[in-house]
């Protein structure tokens, strides 16, 4: 009895210990350039998190596949923070001070992203966020940058639409999660500078299954032309099937994201019609041959559904962007001297991207302006552009 | 050595061991996750006198932590109060709030118990998220840095410090509730409650003042982490935290203050060590829950304690 | 305004209905056991999904529903036999924690045997919405009030007039008096976790085509359905299916006419409020306290 719970005892110290070396053993040779990621891999940013570390994973293969970059191999040192910006914090303090990685490339959440921001800007070392709110970027901070599009932006592609289409009353409905409340503030903010007046305002919670109710109140709202769905995940999906089921005969406008084939796949139907502001990756196939991204759209599009045999996302997108940016800088100033990374980075033009064309500067960590996003329309089941 | 009782024993060894323990910590990095133990310690050390020694249950104690964060982050970085006066304000008014709905909540029992336990975090949680103008919602907020005497604290040494004086203390402050008359009324409440009464124990004040004393732990380890961090989301006060800390808890031992250390070190440490296990982290964290419960039904510490028992014999 | 009303009924009925049978799902767990079984939830995500992947391996929906409900059954009773029958007699909050540990675990093989992405179930019998009063209901709606009542229904019978059901009661009653009568105490427990199992999964199938399904389904789902039974009283089944109801039309109403915002907050108030003045739930036994 006693010999038994001894052995079974320290079986787990043991392997306490094990699991302790292997986890936190400096990572690997000294010669190979480290990309630290942390991203939400699980949890309820999954959909983010899940492209994004495939697609880190795949280019980093490809690159070290022609050569590396500056003759080194590159190392992709990359944890799982579950949507949780705790942990997104430890994890980035592991990158800095434990893996003691070159660039950091990730948060997948906003929430992730702005706990890691205090830590890069200590430690002084390029940060590019796959994150979406503007508050990333404004005010600019030196060493933080982002690839996705702002929320702000695409409020204004959507503004730009209706003004388009000669619609100013607008509905808003969206959820309580950090990405559709950022946007539904963004919206609020810039919707006066667009002559667009929002009628009505609805929220619903994060794993709300029905959203009739809030739908009603807006069908129910004197004078309302059209609706907004700022939101992601499995809210949008629902809302859209709530909008065919209540027949509201109304523009409807998602946001981008849900910018993807599993959107239309989900709602069925109820998606013809839909709108939304997207990055060129989604219509990939149908831009035309002069368009300046198609090459890399679609070299990437068929680079991921190959390796993966799931669908492009444009969240992966913002993954591939991030690290072909560090990537150049590196070999523009031919070292991972992080200051000097980081200037390059700042000095980024014309580098043609999946999310659109980055033009940095001192003033501007994103570089893309509203032309990076192209106005879609759901058109018998699949995605098409809007002239 | 008379004087040395195991109670005095074990917080002898906890001192020393947080002395000796920066001569182990080899970066910054290191040093986050000890601080990080710190302070889960703190809750967990005031959570086990409610759950292992008044034998209650809190589903929600995550919701005094986030009220400690969020009110200390709120009142010294948007009212600009200076972040020691806003930390001891915060935990007033938490105290005032334990007191306020611990009298109705703490008249259910059991399951019940958990029911309203859990909803009260889950109302807190929710009011954080969506009161945005004020918390920055989901996204969250930046906290200012804790000032003494007009230094900001910063550097992971010094935080360091801090964390680990205030767990000593808290310790010590539990052994010393527990052997106290307040103490011996708890565990008599425990054991049985009508039983208690009979013997004039005013069973709801007890039970009250040990859900207030655990929820002021709580929302000062809340406060501290927020000053540390820079940065807090409501994430710290949802449900499932509230639930990792009653795990650890009872992985630690329940009616076992040290045991409560030992379980917030190990919960904190636990998915740190399983990154290596990339998509099945959930999985072994799920199974090892599972496994040390079932097989140290009384927690870690018993346990360990039972065996050297045995061992000895 | 009368048909907002009825929209707002109609969907609070919808919601309630699978609130309800997740509620009973744990009053029969507890009965059986005096365990709160945190995992709950992950039965009616393994019957959505499951589902999902019976259907893309190209079986016809019945037969893949009648699977997944199996397969749930089947997690159940493992759960119980690997789980809660080697943990007896531990203290309850032990027993929590063991069912947390095993939600966390099924949730993390359900990420790996599936994937973390949303899918899609099909609807019973198409999206064509039906016009009630003014306001409007999928057919599936139907199905999901339709088939819950049936349910309990069936249930009511099983508990009531069969000896297994009856057997099963009387261990929640009194285990020892049962076993001293000649029941397989133990079986019996197997059983019910095994019948909890599928009620959850029916929960799953049934509302998957309104709001699809993914591996994470079944947090908020398990949370709201604990959350109904409490309201209802701890072991009352009549409580279980009155507390689901109630919980999902109170979340309806207070969305519509409060704040869509503190929705969820408000059903807790009510659970709060309710449990202030009835300490049992609304049927739950009242505790007889050994001195």
């Amino acid at each position: 009895m006693t010999k038994h719970h001894l052995s079974a005892f320290f079986k787990k110290p043991l392997l306490l210990c094990a699991l302790l070396a292997a986890s936190s053993a400096p990572v690997l040779a000294q010669d190979t350039i480290k990309i630290g990621a942390f991203l939400s891999v699980s949890g309820p940013a999954a959909f983010l998190g899940d492209p994004e570390q495939k697609t880190l994973e795949l280019y980093i293969e490809k690159l070290n596949a022609a050569g590396g970059v500056l003759g080194r191999k590159l190392q992709l040192v990359s944890y799982d923070d579950s949507g949780d910006a705790e942990k997104a914090r430890t994890f980035t303090k592991r990158l800095i001070e434990q893996d003691k990685v070159d660039v950091l490339v990730g948060g997948s959440t906003t929430g992730a992203t702005m706990a890691a921001v205090p830590l890069a800007e200590a430690a002084q070392i390029p940060f590019i966020s796959l994150a979406g709110a503007v508050v990333i970027i404004e005010p600019v901070k030196k060493w933080v940058f982002k690839t996705p599009h702002t929320d702000r932006m695409a409020c204004e592609k959507v503004f730009v639409d209706l003004n388009h289409r000669k619609l100013t009353r607008l509905a808003l409905i969206s959820g309580t999660g950090g990405f559709d409340k950022s946007m539904r503030a963004e919206c609020l903010k810039v919707a006066p500078n667009y002559k667009i007046q929002i009628v009505a305002d609805e929220t619903y919670g994060a794993g709300d299954t029905d959203m009739t109710v809030q739908l009603t109140k807006i069908k129910n709202t004197a004078g309302v032309q059209a609706v907004l769905n700022p939101g992601f995940g499995q809210g949008p999906t629902i809302v859209t099937k709530n909008f065919k089921q209540l027949a509201l005969n109304l523009p409807f406008y998602q946001s981008h994201g849900v910018a993807s084939k599993e959107f239309i796949k989900l709602s069925g139907d109820a998606a013809e019609g839909v709108r939304l502001p997207a990055a060129a990756l989604l219509i990939a196939e149908q831009l035309p041959e002069s368009d300046p991204q198609k090459k890399v759209v679609v070299g990437y599009k068929q680079a991921f559904e190959t390796a993966f045999k799931q669908d492009v996302s444009t969240f992966g997108g913002h993954a591939y962007d991030g690290l072909m940016l560090a990537v150049e800088a590196m070999r523009q100033v031919g070292s991972t001297d992080k200051a000097k990374v980081r200037d390059a980075i700042e000095a980024t033009k014309g580098y043609v991207g999946t999310g659109g064309i980055v033009n940095m500067s001192a003033t501007d960590h994103m570089g893309l302006n509203l032309s990076a996003f192209r106005m879609l329309e759901v058109n018998k089941g699949a995605w098409t552009l809007v002239k | 050595m008379k004087w040395m009782t195991p109670r005095r024993g074990g917080l002898a060894l906890l001192l020393v061991l947080v002395l000796a323990l920066p001569l182990v910590l080899v970066n910054n990095y290191w040093y986050e996750v000890a601080i990080q133990i710190g302070l889960n310690a703190v809750v967990c050390v005031g959570l086990n006198l409610l759950i292992g020694y008044a034998g209650q249950i809190s589903l929600g104690h995550a919701g005094f932590f986030g009220l400690g964060a969020y009110g200390s982050a709120i009142l010294s970085s948007h009212y600009g109060l200076p972040a020691a006066l806003a930390i001891v304000l915060t935990n007033v008014g938490v105290a005032l709030l334990a007191l306020l709905v611990g009298r109705p909540i703490l008249r259910l029992k059991g399951n019940y118990l958990a029911m309203a336990t859990l909803g009260m975090g889950v109302i807190i949680s929710i009011a954080i998220v969506t009161e945005d103008k004020l918390t920055g919602g989901p996204d969250g907020m930046s906290v200012v840095p804790l000032a003494l005497f007009g230094q900001p604290l910063t550097g992971e040494l010094l935080w360091y410090w801090l964390v680990a004086f205030t767990l000593v203390a808290a310790v010590a402050l539990a052994l010393n509730l527990i052997d106290s008359p307040i103490g011996r009324a708890l565990r008599a409440l425990n054991g049985s409650e009508v039983g208690a009464s009979v013997c004039g124990i005013d069973a709801t004040r007890a039970k009250v003042g040990i859900f207030v004393i655990s929820a002021v732990f709580a929302s000062f380890a809340g406060s501290l982490m927020a000053h540390y961090s820079g940065f807090i989301t409501p994430g710290k006060a949802s449900f499932f935290h509230s639930i990792e800390l009653v795990a650890m808890v009872v992985f630690g031992g329940m009616s076992s203050t040290f045991g409560a250390v030992i379980g917030a070190a190990a919960l904190t440490l636990l998915p740190q060590l399983l990154t290596v296990l990339k998509e099945y982290e959930m999985v072994v964290f799920g199974a090892v829950m599972m496994l040390t419960m079932i097989f140290f039904p009384r927690g870690f510490l018993p346990s360990l304690m039972l065996l050297l028992a045995r061992i000895r014999k | 305004m009368a048909a907002q009303l009825t929209q707002f009924l109609l969907t609070g009925l919808t919601v309630g209905a699978i609130y309800a049978l997740v509620a009973l799902g744990f009053a029969i767990i507890y009965n059986a056991s005096h365990v709160i079984n945190f995992a709950q939830g992950e039965f009616v995500m393994v019957g959505g999904m499951v589902t999902v992947s019976l259907i893309h391996a190209g079986l016809p929906l019945l037969a893949a529903i009648a699977l997944a409900v199996l397969a749930a059954a089947a997690v159940g009773m493992a759960l119980e036999h690997f789980a809660i029958e080697p943990a007896r007699g531990a203290s309850p909050v032990t027993l929590i924690i063991i069912t947390i540990g095993a939600s966390i675990l099924l949730r993390g093989l359900a990420t790996l045997v599936w994937d973390k992405k949303l899918h899609n179930v099909p609807s019973f019998s198409g999206e064509a919405p039906i016009q009630i009063g003014g306001a409007t209901i999928l057919p599936q709606s139907l199905w999901v009030v339709g088939i819950s009542l049936l349910i309990m229904f069936l249930l009511g019978r099983f508990f009531g007039r069969t000896l297994i059901g009856k057997a099963i009661l009387a261990t929640s009653y009194n285990p020892m008096a049962a076993q001293l009568c000649g029941i397989n105490v133990r079986f019996m427990l197997f059983l019910s976790f095994g019948l909890s199992a599928a009620l959850g999964a029916v929960a799953g199938i049934l509302i998957a085509p309104i709001t699809l399904t993914s591996w994470d389904v079944g947090v908020m789902l398990g949370l709201k359905g604990f959350a109904a039974a409490i309201l209802g009283g701890l072991g009352s089944g009549v409580g279980a299916v009155l507390g689901g109801l109630i919980l999902g039309i109170a979340e309806s109403l207070g969305a519509g006419y409060i704040s869509s915002a503190y929705k969820d907050a408000i059903a807790f108030v009510i659970i709060l409020a309710v449990l202030f003045f009835m300490p049992n739930g609304l049927f739950g036994k009242h505790g007889l306290d050994r001195v």
